[in-house]
């Protein structure tokens, strides 16, 4: 399931709906990915988060799908915010729920590397020099890149 | 065809989104940039460096060579910094 929202999310209760009357799944993993304070070395008084209405949900649901595709999984929950949020923030929840933990904590860090490279979201910050675009990471594509040599 | 920009590209173009007509002769993604950057500076130096510029049509990423049509929703935007 993918949202893409303004508001925050209760974490114990996504992971709850997520597994409830499956009593197949035998593990949840999750990642919650969070605002920090500091952008290289200035601090970081907020972040704006924008994002491609439609596109967003379209490569989401693909990621999801793709997923799916290399484990086997109950569920899959994405949740990702846009808007203003500040230090401490909750930005994005990934979850995933097989039987087994391996299914599932390996499709969560898969999900969150291939969100990171190919959802289209923007970040700016707001820094005591002004507010700035963030620039995207060479190790955000080299993270991906290990998923499409080793698919397992 | 619609244009759609994002981040520092809608800040430096100065707009958000704009339908235009497929300009004459324009056959590809390249071309369409090409024409782009030859109507004000501010597109110029906006799309300057092609390393840090991603299309997608239809919502779809797509490479220079990709053909644009009229009709098409087209979104130019830096790299994605999300998660």
């Amino acid at each position: 399931m993918i949202r893409v929202q303004r508001e925050d999310f209760d974490v114990g209760a996504e992971l709850e709906r997520l597994s409830a009357g499956n009593s197949r799944i035998g593990g949840v993993a999750s990642f919650i990915g969070l605002v920090r304070d500091m952008g290289g070395d200035d601090r970081v008084s907020a972040l704006t988060l924008e994002h491609y209405p439609g596109m967003t949900e379209k490569k989401l649901a693909e990621i999801e799908t793709e997923a799916h595709r290399r484990w086997p999984l109950d569920a899959v929950l994405i949740i990702h915010r846009y808007g203003r949020l500040v230090p401490g923030d909750r930005i994005v929840l990934v979850a995933t729920a097989s039987p087994h933990r391996e299914a599932a904590l390996a499709a969560c860090q898969f999900l969150i590397d291939w969100l990171k490279t190919d959802a289209p979201f923007w970040k700016s910050e707001e820094t005591p020099a002004g507010e700035r675009w963030v620039v995207s990471r060479a190790e955000d594509e080299a993270a991906k890149r290990r998923w499409t040599t080793d698919p397992k | 065809m619609k244009l759609i920009y994002f981040a520092w590209l809608r800040a430096r173009i100065g707009c958000a989104e704009e339908e235009i007509d497929l300009p004459p002769g324009v056959k590809d993604v390249a071309g369409l940039l090409d024409w782009l950057r030859s109507r004000s500076s501010g597109y110029a130096e906006a799309l300057r460096d092609l390393s840090v510029v991603r299309v997608a049509v239809n919502q779809s990423y797509v490479g220079l060579e990709h053909p644009v049509r009229e009709g098409d929703e087209i979104a130019v935007f830096p790299p994605v910094t999300g998660g």
